[in-house]
């Protein structure tokens, strides 16, 4: 893989990346006035021949996204950029916003005249507040350099964008969720159909896009959507983004091709370079701690949507979490689960009820008071939220269901092993269930 | 209903309110009720139910929905707060780099625990869900800022710091 050259990233860490000139220095502001001399409706079908797909989670196809816009809608069109990034594991966004922001800008432009939108509204996570800022200065620079405005690049196209900080809700990262927080309500997901492209903002067409979907289309129009889908699969056009953390030696956020297997991603030295005190990988997270969890056998797989959906899998939001052979599994769930029971909006019975339900049985298996019966019980409640295999099975208003019940499905079939010991032993096997911090030593 | 605010900060209010409410469709101008909510507890540190009221008649929605929103989110505080607020993730990649550990020290180290404000009323320390930077675990955020590859000794001289200008201005 060393010929791979990536993309997205290549003005990563140069100085002032983040700045309008800096951006400009390295080859930025040249996809827009390309795209300002397309119709709109060329762009969206280069978007559909790049295969770009959200990188949100979803993976769903960005172009097909983009042409649901209704195009003789009398009310005005909005596009609301998720900067919600809050998939445990994930932080590729927050670099993006770091590191390569009007990159954001000028995807931002490209799309809001593909798709017929004059407000643009970035729906940034109210915890990151330092990144707000950044995007207000390159939000000010682009007002500044003619990019937003009146008239962007003197073509007469209106575009005014804004950020908007949420306040601290996972939910919110949920399309819909994130136009109720928008519009200045509790996140409540909305019932689909009707989908946003529809019925989004303020009842308006609205096209819901994360960050790095954004920041990639500026890319595809500058060197072409055919070349740009020629560097992935035929369905998953590109390159990606992968955060990884946990346990490995260099955890970051790698632009990688579609084909990289887990295992190479972890341990080939050019990516995160094998784990440290040369200790074996048990169990990897391949997609945000929504995703079900890889036993140490299934790494081969490709780091790509439909390789991972092949085996009831998923790509999700690109968060690699990967958990070495000193981890206890049912310390793991339980801290994932915790999560989901916080986080779940109380909107549909099965979630906000199970999530809690869930916790709490792994907790007592953790801490030594399990009884093999709540093993059935924890399987049953599961299967209240959201039967699995395959993945979607859910049965409530949005997948945060499908959220919580994955990782309890996977982590309980493929490691129930561990969670009869504890059973057995009546306690936790583990003398270090989770890592240590850098200032404690080594484990034993 | 008492002013929460002093004039000067009547007047920041107003004006920030204003930028945000030009933002927004008529009939839309709910959509400020979460910026005014973080505005609120920007100039008065945590966010009262008079100020929620001033959100409200800004906005044109009721005192209750905007309770509704200030409790549905937990970055709003709608009982006062420490001076600062120290968030702590243990989401499972800062889990699995040693944030029990941290958060245990941390507890000790304040004599407080998660949730709840040191008795000076300097330090709100809470435990809190994913923040985003797990490639540099384990991390916590003091007032939504972040520091990254926590250790003990990085902790203690946090703490310590924050004391040290708390002790200054007064």
């Amino acid at each position: 893989m060393s010929q791979f050259s990536p993309v997205l990233t290549k003005s990563w860490f140069k100085p002032a990346s983040h700045t309008y000139a800096g951006y400009k220095a390295n080859g930025g502001y040249e996809a827009l006035p390309m795209a300002l001399k397309m119709q709109p409706a060329e762009i969206i079908d280069a978007v559909k021949a790049s295969n770009l797909r959200g990188r949100g989670g979803a993976g769903f196809p960005t172009g097909m996204k983009w042409s649901f816009v209704p195009k003789d809608s009398p009310k005005p069109k909005y596009l609301c950029v998720n900067a919600d990034e809050s998939e445990p594991g994930t932080f590729k966004d927050r670099l993006i916003l770091e590191q390569d922001p009007h990159s954001l800008m000028e995807g931002i432009a490209i799309a809001s005249y593909a798709i017929g939108v004059h407000t643009a509204y970035i729906y940034i996570r109210g915890e990151y507040l330092e990144q707000a800022e950044i995007l207000e200065k390159a939000i000010a620079e682009c007002y500044e350099a003619g990019i937003f405005g009146k008239s962007v690049l003197d073509s007469g196209w209106q575009l005014d964008v804004y950020v908007h900080r949420g306040a601290g809700a996972y939910i919110c990262g949920e399309e819909t969720a994130l136009l109720e927080s928008l519009e200045g309500k509790k996140g409540w997901p909305r019932l689909k159909p009707p989908f946003p492209a529809v019925v989004g903002l303020f009842g308006s067409p609205t096209v819901v896009n994360n960050v790095e979907t954004i920041n990639t289309v500026p890319t595809i129009i500058k060197m072409g959507a055919a070349n740009y889908a020629a560097l992935g699969t035929p369905k998953s056009g590109g390159t990606r983004l992968v955060c990884v953390s946990g346990h490995v030696n260099k955890p970051g956020v790698y632009e990688i091709p579609m084909t990289l297997s887990f295992n190479d991603l972890i341990h080939k030295e050019e990516w995160c370079g094998g784990i440290p005190g040369g200790r074996k990988v048990k169990a990897v997270i391949p997609g945000g701690s929504s995703a079900p969890v890889l036993h140490h056998s299934e790494l081969d797989v490709a780091a790509e949507y439909e390789a991972l959906k092949a085996i009831d899998n998923m790509a999700g939001s690109g968060a690699v979490v990967v958990m070495d052979d000193s981890t206890c599994m049912v310390r793991a769930l339980w801290r994932v689960s915790k999560f989901y029971a916080e986080e779940s909006c109380g909107q549909c019975t099965p979630c906000r009820e199970g999530t809690v339900w869930m916790e709490r049985i792994i907790k007592k298996i953790e801490e030594g008071q399990g009884e093999h019966k709540d093993l059935d019980l924890l399987k049953s409640v599961v299967n209240a939220i959201a039967p699995y295999p395959p993945i979607g099975l859910g049965t409530t208003i949005c997948a945060l269901g499908d959220a919580a019940a994955l990782p309890v499905h996977s982590f309980v079939d493929k490691f129930r092993e561990e969670f009869e010991q504890h059973i057995n032993e009546k306690r936790c096997p583990f003398p270090h269930p989770f890592g240590v911090l850098a200032d404690e030593g080594v484990r034993s | 209903m008492a002013a929460p605010f002093t004039t000067e900060q009547q007047k920041q209010f107003d004006e920030e309110m204003e930028k945000h409410l030009a933002r927004f469709p008529e009939g839309g101008k709910g959509a400020a009720i979460l910026p005014g909510l973080h505005i609120v507890q920007d100039l008065i540190g945590w966010i009262p139910p008079e100020g929620m009221v001033q959100v409200a008649e800004k906005c044109q929605a009721t005192p209750e929905r905007v309770r509704e929103v200030a409790s549905f989110y937990v970055m709003y505080f709608t009982e006062p707060k420490g001076k600062h607020v120290i968030d702590v993730c243990t989401n499972i990649s800062c889990s699995l780099r040693g944030a029990e550990t941290l958060i245990r020290h941390m507890e000790e180290k304040l004599g407080v625990s998660m949730g709840e404000i040191t008795d000076d009323k300097l330090i709100t320390l809470r435990e809190f869900e994913c923040l985003g930077a797990c490639g540099n675990a384990p991390v916590l955020q003091v007032d939504s800022r972040f520091h990254m590859n926590m250790t003990l000794k990085k902790a203690d001289q946090l703490i310590e710091d924050l004391r040290k200008q708390a002790g200054k201005k007064s």
